[in-house]
């Protein structure tokens, strides 16, 4: 019996990373595809960075100009730039910045762990604070809180990003005095240690907000609806027949078969948040990615605009692939149909 | 050696009027110490200045590198690293004697090599607007003493004293850049320079904080401790950052028009709009003159009188700027408001199409908007509205700034907006606007609307190789009057740039470069 058990679990190791080879196969294809995709994208555009360069460096004769075609490698045919920076990313080289005059896995590198951090806060803000909503609102359905919920769900889904950021700042910045406006960190405080982490936190707080409100809507609306349609299915009403606390059924059968959807969505979100990120970025002078996109985007900077894409692209296949396993975890039907 | 001397007394007149405002501008003693807060904004690429221009460049980089002169509100050159210079009477040689006990921020002495690489090396293959004036007009650069620097000039060029101003002539230290790839050099990211201040830190995104220089040539200075900029990409953060005092200055454009009415208004806060005379940036419709409508002059003037320019700067820019009479700015040396002018007339403007045969009604315009933000948009969807009444049809067509200066350089437009530094002399900022050996296919930032007169090539070719200035005077005033009636581009306005600040910073703007210029004079009242 016990040499049965070894190798059931065996089969299952073996089950796991066969899936996971598989699933890992997939996601260097789709980011490849999405490098090629990109890049041809960018090359299509009219406009060149060169010119963009002769112009910031106060004037642009057509010499100059093909110089610094010359020396980026612009004047090159297309299919054998391509061949390059794939070359030079598959040795972990995303290139140089024509801009910057720096290589773009330093630019990336500097400003990626902002980004994670305030997407990171604003995701497990809004993922949890929407469940939290969604239940209460599911269990108190038709009551005053379930509509205050709601209602506020709709407002924070129908607001522009933007709006709420600039009034938030108005109110809890200028005004009200309660949290910093912009910045990651008190600028020439030079705080360490533990009084380094509680200022970023409080410098995290109205981004993190702003940018998690209206994916908390979502999912609060999401988890509602499907904890609803969970609620009115036969083994809750069995359950409830045998007597089982509300309370349990609800954390132990409903939310439990209700999240997968919510777990879904919030997967597809991650992609989501680094472009929502942008606009929160913009707003609070956050240092993070989203905003050198958006100027890379403006100055034509082909190596950093490629290299942010590159990485947003890992970033939400990674989350997809860890979702996949958490389906599994969750749900260990899937596992077993799988 | 009249001249000589002329230029000598120029020169410490020079000193004594920069000494004089700034005892004027004074109230009390000047006080050491304390952080200045500004906004660098975009965030610069870079802070090299021999390689980006950029307004944010300049603006943090000219706290780092310097040049050999600087120029006054009255665009009058004044010492920087040469603290003398006389002309040859011939206007032919010019010979810079330079500051005393200058070093580097590594320490390494600076000196007269150290400008020759600058001049013959560095810019002539970084900078496309010195090469073209070395190219056309310098014989040899040299320096016959490790203090002074000799520029001899194939043929005379008058405006060859402004070609030093900081954007146009930083000057970059041999021992780290002779012999390398310019564009690659590592010092690109630590920038060594001659200025009152040091690069301590640069957090990308974040902000760029510059030390005192202890070791600076001027005794004593600067006042400041330290200098951060600050990087806050929103327009309206950028008013909150003020208001709230996380920084003391805002520089011209840092905040939207509506922003600077409300600003300045605040308690313990001063503005001016001095400290652009040598910018002097003027912006103009490009009308595409390679074929028909904007190949008649005759439409070209009437599109100035469909457009009412007045309410342009007050509606759009709300109020900050001034129509522009012609081609040069109204502080550029030799400008003359005594040229055609074009009110806003309607009927007018209808009339001169009708008297010329053309039916606008079989034309359509493409307008190509220059993509610098809402402001500019409402000033496109203005001249369409007007151009429209006149009976054109107008399409605007969107791009970004990439595809705005390619479609530029292609010649690939009918009409669209820019505008230009002057950099004091017209032959400096204003002539490539309108000479026609500047229309050359990919450079984005020439005579692209295809202007050819050969009386305005001759014209501004006299007046740049005028030894004497009144020869120069004249030659312009006469250009001015063809250029403008021949509505060789649609001049709109001067921009007026706002600079606003805390009453506490002392001596903040002091000369034609404004906040681009070594901020080793200002100082904080306690």
């Amino acid at each position: 019996m016990p040499a049965l058990l070894t190798l059931c679990r065996q089969g299952k190791i073996l089950k796991t990373l066969d899936f996971l080879f598989q699933r890992f196969v997939k996601a260097i294809l789709v980011v490849l595809g999405v490098v090629i995709l990109n890049f041809v994208l960018i090359h299509m555009a009219p406009g060149d960075p060169a010119s963009v360069l002769a112009g910031e460096a106060g004037a642009g004769d057509a010499k100059f100009i093909a110089q610094l075609r010359a020396q980026f490698g612009l004047d090159q045919p297309l299919y054998w730039q391509l061949w390059t920076y794939l070359k030079g990313v598959l040795t972990g080289d995303l290139g140089y910045s024509y801009r910057n005059q720096v290589p773009v896995m330093t630019l990336i590198l500097d400003r990626l762990p902002a980004t994670l951090l305030l997407t990171g806060c604003a995701f497990v803000f809004s993922l949890v604070l929407g469940i939290l909503l969604g239940v209460i609102a599911a269990y108190r359905r038709g009551s005053i809180a379930d509509s205050v919920v709601m209602t506020s769900a709709l407002v924070f889904y129908a607001t522009p990003l933007f709006w709420i950021a600039l009034m938030s700042v108005l109110v809890f910045s200028l005004h009200l005095d309660w949290l910093p406006p912009f910045d990651m960190e008190s600028i020439g405080a030079n705080y360490t240690g533990w009084a380094r982490v509680a200022d970023i936190a409080h410098h995290l707080v109205l981004p993190t907000v702003t940018l998690g409100l209206f994916f908390t809507a979502v999912y609060t609306r999401l988890t509602r609806a499907s904890m609803l349609e969970v609620m009115a299915l036969d083994f809750v009403k069995t359950a409830r027949a045998k007597g089982v606390p509300k309370a349990q059924i609800i954390r132990r059968h409903v939310l439990r078969n209700a999240i997968l959807p919510v777990f879904t969505f919030a997967s597809m979100q991650a992609g989501q948040l680094v472009g929502g990120a942008v606009l929160t970025e913009t707003v609070f002078a956050w240092p993070g990615i989203g905003r050198l996109m958006f100027d890379a985007l403006l100055q034509r900077d082909y190596p950093v605009l490629l290299g942010v894409f590159l990485v947003t692209a890992a970033v939400v296949v990674l989350v997809n692939l860890i979702t996949d396993l958490l389906y599994r975890f969750v749900d260990p039907r899937i596992e077993a149909a799988s | 050696m009249m001249k000589t001397r002329l230029s000598l007394l120029a020169a410490a007149a020079g000193l004594f009027c920069a000494g004089a405002v700034g005892a004027i501008a004074q109230e009390a003693p000047p006080v050491k110490g304390g952080a200045l807060n500004m906004i660098a904004q975009p965030e610069p690429p870079m802070l090299m200045v021999g390689l980006n221009t950029q307004g944010p460049t300049l603006y943090v980089g000219g706290q780092i590198y310097q040049s050999l002169l600087t120029y006054g509100t009255d665009l009058k050159p004044l010492p920087s690293l040469a603290k003398s210079w006389v002309v040859s009477d011939d206007g032919l040689t010019y010979t810079f004697t330079l500051q005393d006990n200058v070093k580097w921020h590594d320490g390494k002495p600076f000196s007269a090599d150290d400008v020759v690489f600058t001049a013959d090396k560095f810019l002539r293959e970084a900078h496309p607007r010195w090469r073209l004036i070395a190219t056309t007009y310098v014989d040899s650069i040299t320096s016959p003493a490790p203090n002074q620097v000799v520029f001899k000039l194939k043929k005379p060029f008058s405006a060859f004293l402004h070609a030093f101003e900081l954007s146009s002539f930083p000057i970059i230290p041999k021992h780290l850049y002779d012999g390398t790839d310019y564009r690659t050099n590592p010092a690109n990211q630590t920038p060594i320079g001659t200025g009152p201040f040091k690069l301590k830190e640069w957090k990308r995104g974040s902000y760029i904080h510059l030390v005192r220089n202890e070791d600076y040539w001027k005794p004593g200075k600067p006042y400041l401790d330290e200098l951060y900029f600050r990087i806050i990409p929103d327009s309206a953060s950028r008013a909150v950052a003020f208001e709230k005092g996380t920084v003391d200055v805002l520089r011209g454009g840092d905040v939207e028009g509506f922003e600077v009415r409300r600003l300045i208004k605040l308690p313990e806060v001063e503005n001016t709009t001095s400290g652009w005379e040598n910018y002097a940036p003027l912006v103009f419709m490009q009308m595409n003159q390679r074929s028909m409508p904007f190949s008649d002059k005759r439409v070209r003037q009437a599109i100035m009188h469909a457009i009412d320019r007045e309410f342009i700067v007050k509606n759009v820019f709300f109020g900050l700027g001034k129509v522009a009479t012609g081609p040069f700015a109204s502080t550029t040396l030799y400008y003359t408001p005594d040229v055609p002018a074009y009110p806003f007339d309607l009927p007018k403007a209808k009339k001169i199409l009708a008297d010329a045969g053309i039916k606008p009604a079989d034309y359509t315009i493409r307008l190509m908007p220059l993509p610098y933000g809402a402001a500019w948009d409402r000033m496109s969807e203005y001249v369409k509205q007007q151009i429209e009444q006149l009976g054109f049809k107008v399409v605007i067509q969107g791009v970004d700034a990439g595809g705005w200066s390619q479609k530029l350089a292609d010649f690939d437009f009918d009409l669209t907006f820019n505008f230009t530094y002057q950099y004091g002399d017209p032959a400096l900022g204003v002539a490539r606007h309108y000479l026609s050996n500047n229309i050359i296919k990919g450079t984005p930032y020439g005579n692209n609307q295809n202007y050819v007169n050969p009386k305005v090539d001759e014209l501004f070719g006299l007046a740049a190789g005028a030894v004497s200035k009144d020869v120069a005077a004249k030659a312009y005033t006469e250009a001015q009057k063809i250029i403008v009636d021949e509505v060789a581009l649609g001049w709109l306005y001067e921009m007026q740039n706002v600079t606003i600040n805390r009453k506490k910073v002392k001596n903040l703007v002091r000369t034609g470069i404004g906040l681009n210029e070594s901020m080793d004079e200002v100082w904080i009242s306690k």
